[in-house]
């Protein structure tokens, strides 16, 4: 039976609200399916606004390998803005998708990707705006599943009690896979209910269904142990790994928004995955091999998504963009090749190297050179063997001289603030670096109006790695070691004027990291936020640091446990951590060795262009890191038809 | 350099458009249909694209126009049909006709809307056009940039007709649809505004918001209330001389014919 669009009754909301353009679809690309014609249906969500989760590539990748499958249709749905939300719930209109604007609690399948924990209040929102039942335990048959992905779902036990089930890694074959379960067991008439389809996804060893594994807790409030409560559930689940990006060129038909989003630009992941080893870096840990798309993948991709889409820039996106093996020429052939059609090249994450600003170069042929960013991340050459990002300070004096001397005028400095074993003095050294980058600049250039911008994140320990069992340092003292860099800044007469800094304060952090390394029993604490009005917690103007430490007043005590006892307290080598039966491939043993090794200040090479260090990822999923050169030229020019 | 101008929609959903989502996109549909555009100069060249009195974000439109500037003739049929291709459905290219004359904004002197007011029995709406219509001068206000601004709705008025909608409808609640033609002059006086006028002149108030729509812009024959096409002279003035662009039929007359001089785009 056809599912009735809500749009009417939406239309009628919409010219009360703040940019109505973001919840009507029709987006160039966007597909639409006929309801009758798919027997498996899925809502794709990403928990944040619309000018956020557009862009996302994880979103868009998936909503384009289901809607290609014949009787599959995928729609997505964004969170609505509290505006629109109040107006949702006077008028009884549920929680919609933009592409036919069918209600959410239709679909069999709600998928949601979680890049931060931030967006765990905005799941329940969209929850009870469907009207679906927060908690997975209160959900019959006629609901759909709800299905957690992304980086934060590594660990997902903090809204363990609001999933039925969550995907870790490459979700690209996952979903196909989850797609023909859904499918069987529909075609037999669900036999055995929501629990006998939540209990095939589990025993594939690569779903996670929450509630089929008990939580036991010791007496000081650490786990004992996490343990499956039915037979044929896996003791771990593991993470999907796609390992040739050639032939999942997706998205090849890239959403083209009419509302205004963060990101307008052709995007293409040139490779997934990092083995740089920098300890705080999630993404580098549970992401790994390395897998390459070839330059002729990545030459055709563009070609064709500008063609679909009409962008005027190309992102080249990965988690160290310049580490391609054959970057140079994927960036050389880029820029030949759109040199007449005004097409800018962008390349975000890319390291200290004098080689990148050849790149960056290369990249600008044209256009004009205003700002270059780096990130040394660590102020001190300790701090930084501490967390295995290797650049000297000679480095990146030597890489900002050659980009001062190519014309570029402003150089920005990423770092972090609070990372393990950090004193005031690796703090106060990134205000010695800046300076000693204007003079390098000023020199160099010989002119005066260099301008070098410091921009400080407060470090947020992460599950699956080596710093998953660190202390986070308190907001308090974060701010205070922020504010005497500040000063020390600003009192520098010389150069103080020259140096920009950007910095937030740490409650944000603490309450990421709440989230970050919590357990089933934060979920007390999410669900107490979103009752008390917390939603958008990763907007300055929404979030409210006080309705988290209210909420956490309230629900953890009766646990036991604290804000401090997840955030702030260092792990020892015993402890059951809550995402230990979630089986990134990373050895926990090596882990630990890398932590102790941290504590040691010694670094660890990129197995890239070094003997394998037993990080446990290859031989856990039998695989291989997967790079080039190819050797091969991307693809020829298209002057044929010019 | 040949210019060409266009009218096009924002139809249905996408009427929540705003003009600047519109320039984007419409900017992205060249990309796509590899118009050959001329560029401003500059560090961030821009394509040349003249845009004349958008409607309102919200408001459906028939009768949108725009200009651009090609480096290379292309033939205005061709071009309309590929950029309608290149953009959303609901942003659709109906019209396209080389510029032979110049001041295509000049000609867009008035409006004709359609407002639907859902729930207003016709009977109601006719009441409250005569009462607004029958007075000197309507105040209303409107929040601006610079807080509220008290203005007349009234004098900008040209014509406001009310009548039943059609009687097909399936809930059978009363539908009122009002005609309406408005001088554009400074400040704007929007549909909103009249409304605003109807509810201050005679306690017009539609229980749900009105769905309007821009169904005309063009000259105003202040005798007989018509809006006419703006792209009208251009295209007279092709017929007389066609372009090289649209085929090989020989130019003919070329003097005297058309009335605004300039603005040949046969370069």
């Amino acid at each position: 039976m056809p599912v009735e669009s809500v749009f009417p009754r939406l239309e009628a909301l919409l010219p009360h609200v703040q940019k109505p353009i973001q919840y009507v679809g029709g987006e160039l690309n966007s597909t639409v399916k006929e309801w009758d014609d798919c027997d498996v249906r899925w809502s794709l969500m990403y928990p944040d606004a619309y000018e956020v989760g557009l862009p996302n590539q994880g979103v868009m990748i998936l909503y384009e390998v289901l809607n290609e499958r014949e009787g599959v249709l995928a729609e997505r749905t964004y969170s609505v803005w509290p505006d629109l939300e109040a107006l949702m719930r006077e008028h009884g209109v549920p929680q919609f998708t933009v592409d036919a604007h069918r209600p959410v609690s239709a679909f069999d399948v709600l998928g949601v990707s979680f890049s931060t924990e931030l967006g765990y209040t905005n799941l329940l929102t969209a929850l009870e705006l469907s009207g679906i039942p927060i908690e997975a335990k209160d959900r019959t048959e006629d609901h759909p599943l709800i299905l957690a992905g992304g980086h934060a779902a590594f660990n997902p036990e903090p809204i363990a009690d609001f999933l039925d089930c969550a995907v870790v890694g490459d979700g690209e074959q996952a979903v196909l896979e989850i797609t023909d379960i859904i499918r069987a067991w529909k075609n037999e008439d669900r036999p055995g209910g929501r629990d006998e389809l939540l209990f095939r996804l589990a025993k594939t060893g690569n779903v996670y269904v929450p509630k089929f594994y008990d939580v036991e807790y010791l007496a000081d409030g650490r786990i004992s142990r996490v343990v499956p409560n039915r037979s044929g559930v896996p003791w771990r689940v593991s993470k999907h790994t796609v390992m040739d990006l050639d032939e999942w060129p997706y998205p090849k038909q890239p959403l083209v928004p009419l509302a205004e989003t963060v990101h307008e630009r052709m995007s293409v992941e040139i490779f997934r995955g990092c083995t740089r080893g920098c300890r705080f870096c999630q993404a580098g840990m549970i992401t790994r091999p390395v897998r390459e798309r070839s330059i002729t993948g990545i030459g055709e991709m563009v070609d064709k998504g500008l063609k679909a889409t009409g962008f005027e820039e190309v992102g080249l996106l990965s988690l160290s963009s310049a580490d391609h093996t054959e970057i140079g020429d994927v960036a050389k052939g880029l820029a030949d090749r759109y040199e007449e059609d005004k097409i800018g090249l962008s390349l975000p994450s890319t390291r200290v190297d004098a080689f990148n600003i050849d790149l960056a170069n290369e990249l600008t042929r044209n256009g004009r050179r205003s700002g270059l960013t780096f990130a040394p991340e660590g102020g001190s050459e300790r701090i930084r063997k501490v967390i295995n990002k290797m650049v000297s300070e000679e480095d990146l004096i030597r890489t900002v001289s050659t980009a001062y001397g190519n014309g570029w005028r402003q150089v920005k400095l990423y770092f972090m603030c609070g990372l393990p074993t950090e004193t005031d003095e690796d703090v106060l050294q990134i205000g010695d670096m800046a300076v000693n980058v204007i003079a390098e600049g000023r020199k160099v250039s010989g002119q005066n109006d260099i301008r070098c911008t410091v921009s400080i994140g407060g470090f947020v320990p992460k599950p699956h790695t080596p710093f998953q069992w660190a202390p986070q340092l308190s907001a308090e003292e974060t701010d205070a070691r922020l504010a005497k860099l500040r000063d020390k800044i600003r009192g520098d007469k010389k150069y103080g004027r020259s140096i920009g800094f950007r910095y937030h304060d740490g409650k944000p952090g603490i309450v990421e990291g709440l989230l970050s390394r919590g357990d089933r029993r934060v979920g007390s604490v999410i669900r107490a936020v979103y009752e008390g009005g917390g939603r958008f917690d990763g907007w300055r103007e929404y979030f409210s640091y006080d309705r988290w430490m209210e909420a956490a007043g309230k629900t953890l005590p009766d646990f036991g446990v604290d804000v401090a006892w997840y955030t702030t307290r260092e792990r020892t080598y015993e402890e059951v951590l809550p995402w230990d039966h979630l089986d990134s491939g990373l050895d926990k043993d090596w882990l630990w060795e890398d932590w102790q090794d941290a504590l040691d200040e010694t670094e660890v090479e990129d197995c890239r262009w070094s003997p394998c260090f037993d990080c446990g990822v290859c031989p856990q999923l039998d695989l291989d890191i997967q790079i080039g050169p190819t050797g091969k030229k991307l693809l020829p020019l298209s002057v044929v038809n010019k | 350099m040949q210019r060409i101008r266009l009218r096009y929609t924002k139809r249905g959903r996408l009427r929540f458009t705003s003009h600047r989502d519109f320039q984007r996109a419409f900017e992205r549909a060249l990309r796509r249909a590899e118009v050959p555009m001329a560029y401003s100069a500059g560090f961030t060249p821009h394509p040349k694209v003249s845009y004349a009195n958008a409607a309102p974000t919200g408001t459906g439109s028939e009768a949108e126009y725009l200009e651009i500037q090609l480096t290379q003739e292309r033939d205005p049929a061709t071009l309309r049909e590929l950029l309608d291709a290149s953009l959303p459905s609901g942003l659709d290219v109906i019209d396209a006709v080389e510029a032979r004359t110049s001041g295509l904004a000049d000609r867009l002197q008035a409006s004709v809307w359609e407002l639907r007011l859902d729930g207003v029995e016709p009977a109601e709406a006719e009441r409250a056009a005569a009462a607004f219509l029958a007075a000197e001068e309507v105040q209303v206000e409107r929040r601006t940039k610079n807080g509220m601004r008290a203005f007349d709705a009234r004098a900008a008025v040209s014509a406001l007709e009310a009548s039943a909608a059609e009687a097909d409808r399936p809930d059978g609640r009363a539908c009122a649809i009002l005609r309406l033609v408005v001088r554009h002059v400074t400040p704007a006086v929007r549909p909103d505004d009249v409304l605003s006028g109807l509810r201050a002149a005679a306690d017009l108030a539609p229980p749900v918001p009105a769905a309007v729509t821009r169904l005309a812009q063009g000259l105003l024959d202040e005798e007989t209330g018509a809006v006419t096409d703006p792209l009208a002279p251009d295209r007279d003035a092709a017929t007389a001389a066609p372009s090289t662009a649209a085929g090989p039929r020989a130019a003919t007359v070329t003097s005297g014919v058309n009335p605004a001089g300039a603005g040949h785009g046969t370069a």
